[in-house]
């Protein structure tokens, strides 16, 4: 199947409910003779009801709710008609960041637990496996064995990492990695922040004051900010995306864990409310469990009959 | 972002004020409403829909179509039906005269399993108690390296033997010796694994075998969404749980999760946590979640600790001010005197429905010596500034500044942050309702808060 395929792979992995339902909803809107009507309020309600039970939320419910709604079809399938609207918010938002030039920095942040340290490990493996030269900082001075287990996962990916002095604040190791990498000619650099929730003022604080130190020593670091995202989460996941980007300047998503049942469909109204792309999708706890997101991919395995 | 669901009923039932009865339909709107704020708490599609049925059969009910508030009504039923959900559990372990006592804890990754081994260490050796830890999770990079760290923060042991890789091994080599050695607690925790996952579910009820818990917690992270429900109710099905542990609850996350578990899975929680430190554990408290689902704050702690501090009658009249808009700085003045009668100023805000998303709040938390400053300089001010903040212009901003020791731009933040203050107390006439709602009002949201106990 290759790494194309594992989206859909892990999304329907559990003989998902989702689909299921989902083809139980559309069967009857799309027998021939019915597509030239206006979906059934029944259909419309059971739709909203999916689209939820997959955390989409109500304002990308409402907006793929009313692509459909009250709608003279000529032939065209519900089904096509609800997979098109939520290709359509993705599309909206921006495509691939540019490559700067090296050193880049990416930071990887978010609330805790989601699968910030393990991502750095797998996307460091993909990057390195490509072609580059990462470097990893282990910028995570606060939980206990943070270091010790981004030190594992750097030896299994192949590649460096710098850590804390002692007592040292992670700015401070954001500053030594950067230097690192320029004298070695690493790229990109990885940093591994410790999981806060957004609420905590003196935590946001503390990126900040990482992407100002990353500023000043590379031209337009840090280049990219990814949130990291559980798949479980619910609606607090589009809080948190406003609030990491407000702080921490995010521009891309890592939704992680989607090898479970949940469908990380809160992605979705991220992508709809704030315009942020999803860049890299987590499969699972292996090394390789790490894939770039893509879109066609993400709505089939929600949405596709049988393949 | 959130409304308290109050606030949104407000505003479907404001349409009708003067009609005095509620109509079938006013009824509809409000519990379309009401569903709306509770998906939008993450609560599960399912139980909402169970939930709105049950509150419609009781909102049709005589009495509360003839109500003159039938926002607080409505709202009543909402919690009355919520705590009720909830039932009598009181949190906590389970009862067992078992030595050493097992809790084994379970979930799925990241939930914070680790974490409330630590916490539950800590809380139980404050109860005297002598509780022995063991990691069980061979598989997630340095996992038993951090039980141990926490355990030595916590202050407690771990079953550690070097080179045993075997979980159910590890973890009934810390019974065998709990027993020997005389504690009389086993904390085990296990790897984060998902509820799909055949092998480890496996390796979990293999685990369970040979510890015989009494407890079997699952961990469940507050911000879950809708998923909630199939993950717990496998671990339940395959492994079985006997209570829940909510983590991250110092986030803004509604927690609808927690209604979902308890009323499709059944099992009650057992205790929450809200934060990284180990003292971050409690009991759970039904009516805190309730609150914070409907996004109405801690109202019960605040509305107790403001009947103990407040005044009925002047209370009453800064409701009637609040509600017409006539807050003015001399009220303001009264109410900080009031509110350091309640008790530390950080606490409070806290449970203020709406006050931690207030901007600016939470960078600034104002502390004792800060009001001091802030009662300082509307003490300077005269009797007309005090009523009529407009006309405070830049001449009198400085010498009020003079007059209270402070500085002009320390009275413009006070004259900002009040017209602020102006605006989102207007915004939270809901609450209003419900907690200063002159003395009836108020005696019936005690009574039901109370009922609950
Ligand atoms: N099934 C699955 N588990 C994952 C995935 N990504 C991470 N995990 C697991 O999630 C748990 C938490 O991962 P970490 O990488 O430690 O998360 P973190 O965000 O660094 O956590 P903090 O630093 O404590 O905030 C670990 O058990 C990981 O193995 C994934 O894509 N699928
Ligand atoms: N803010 C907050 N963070 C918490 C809470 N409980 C745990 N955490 C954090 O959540 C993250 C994950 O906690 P762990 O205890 O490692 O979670 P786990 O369930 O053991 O994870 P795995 O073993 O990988 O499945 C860490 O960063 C913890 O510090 C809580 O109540 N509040
Ligand atoms: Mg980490
Ligand atoms: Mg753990």
């Amino acid at each position: 199947m290759g790494v194309f395929g594992r989206i859909r792979e892990s999304l329907s992995r559990t003989k998902q409910q989702i689909v299921e339902r989902f083809d139980e909803i559309v069967s009857l809107a799309d027998e021939p003779e019915r597509r030239t009507r206006a979906v059934d309020v029944d259909t419309i309600e059971a739709l909203e009801e999916l689209l939820i039970s997959a955390d989409i939320g109500l304002s990308a419910t409402d907006r793929i709710i009313a692509a459909v709604k009250g709608r003279t079809r000529s032939g065209e399938s519900l089904r096509d008609l609800v997979k098109q609207e939520i290709r359509r918010i993705f599309d909206s938002v921006d495509g691939p960041v540019a490559v700067p030039a090296p050193p880049q920095v990416t930071l990887i942040v978010g609330v805790n637990g989601t699968g910030k340290t393990t991502t750095v490990g797998k996307l460091a493996n993909v990057l390195r496996a490509e072609g580059r030269r990462p470097l990893i900082c282990a910028a995570d001075t606060f939980r206990a064995a943070a270091v010790e287990q981004l030190e594992i996962w750097a030896t299994r990916a192949g590649v460096e990492m710098v850590r804390a002095r002692e007592g040292a604040d992670p700015a401070a190791v954001v500053f030594d990695a950067i230097s690192s990498a320029k004298a070695k000619g690493r790229d990109p650099v990885l940093v591994d922040t410790a999981g806060r929730l957004h609420t905590r003022v003196n935590l946001m604080n503390e990126l900040d004051k990482i992407r100002r130190v990353a500023a000043r020593e590379v031209a337009g670091a840090p280049h990219e900010v990814l949130l990291v995202l559980d798949a479980t989460v619910g609606q607090n996941g589009l809080t948190q995306a406003r609030e990491f980007t407000n702080v921490a300047g995010v521009n891309g998503i890592v939704l992680t864990k989607l090898d479970g049942t949940a469908k990380g469909g809160i992605a979705v109204a991220i992508a709809n409310d704030l315009k942020l792309p999803i860049r890299w999708v987590g499969v699972g706890e292996g090394i390789e469990d790490l894939v770039r997101f893509s879109a066609e991919e993400y709505v089939d395995g929600l949405f596709e009959e049988k393949w | 972002m959130f409304e308290s669901l109050s606030t949104r009923l407000q505003d479907v039932f404001k349409s009708l004020r003067g009609q005095g009865r509620l109509t079938p339909e006013n009824i509809e709107a409000a519990l379309r409403e009401i569903r709306l704020a509770l998906l939008e708490a993450d609560v599960n599609f399912k139980v909402v829909k169970a939930f709105i049925d049950r509150v419609r059969d009781r909102a049709m009910e005589q009495d509360v179509l003839q109500s003159l508030s039938p926002s607080q009504q409505v709202v009543r039923i909402v919690r009355d039906e919520m705590l009720a959900l909830f039932g009598d559990a009181q949190g906590g372990l389970a009862d067992t005269t078992k030595r050493p006592r097992v809790i084994l804890l379970l979930g799925l990754q990241g939930a914070g399993k680790t974490t409330t081994a630590g916490k539950l260490a800590k809380w139980l050796a404050k109860q005297g108690r002598h509780p022995l830890l063991v990691s069980t999770d061979v598989k997630r990079p340095a996992a038993i390296q951090q039980l141990n760290l926490v355990a030595e923060k916590a202050d407690v042991r771990v079953h550690d033997p070097a080179g045993q890789l075997d979980p159910v091994a590890r973890a009934k080599g810390a019974l065998l010796e709990a027993t020997n050695k005389g504690f009389d607690v086993v904390i085990v925790d296990s790897a984060g694994r998902l509820h799909i996952d055949d092998e480890l579910m496996t390796e979990l009820a293999a685990i369970k075998a040979v510890t015989d818990p009494s407890d079997l917690l699952y961990v469940a992270d507050a911000m879950t969404g809708q998923d909630a429900i199939k993950s717990a109710g496998e671990f339940n099905r395959r492994v079985g749980v006997t209570g829940v542990v909510l983590t991250k609850l110092d986030g803004d996350a509604r927690g609808g999760a927690a209604l979902s578990v308890v009323s499709v899975v059944g099992v009650p929680i057992a205790f929450a946590g809200s934060g990284e430190r180990l003292e971050d554990l409690e009991p759970f408290h039904p009516e805190r979640v309730v609150s914070r689902v409907l996004g109405m704050g801690d109202m019960l702690s605040l509305i107790e600790r403001a009947e103990a501090a407040i005044d009925q009658d002047g209370a009453a009249r800064l409701e009637e001010k609040i509600r017409s808009n006539e807050f003015t700085l001399e009220d303001f003045r009264d109410q900080l005197k009031t509110i350091r009668k309640m008790g530390p100023i950080e606490q409070i805000i806290g449970m203020i429905p709406g006050m931690s998303s207030v901007k600016g709040l939470a960078e600034n938390k104002p502390d004792e010596k800060q009001i001091s400053r802030v009662e300082a300089i509307i003490g300077s001010m005269t009797a007309e500034e005090r009523r009529k903040q407009h006309i405070i212009n830049g001449s009198r901003r400085k010498r009020i500044a003079k007059g209270s020791g402070t500085s002009v731009e320390e009275v413009n933040r006070l004259l900002k942050q009040f017209v602020q203050m102006q605006k989102m107390l207007k915004s939270l006439g809901g609450m209003a309702g419900m907690a200063g709602g002159g003395k009836k009002a108020r005696r019936q949201a005690m009574q039901m808060l109370r009922d609950r106990h």
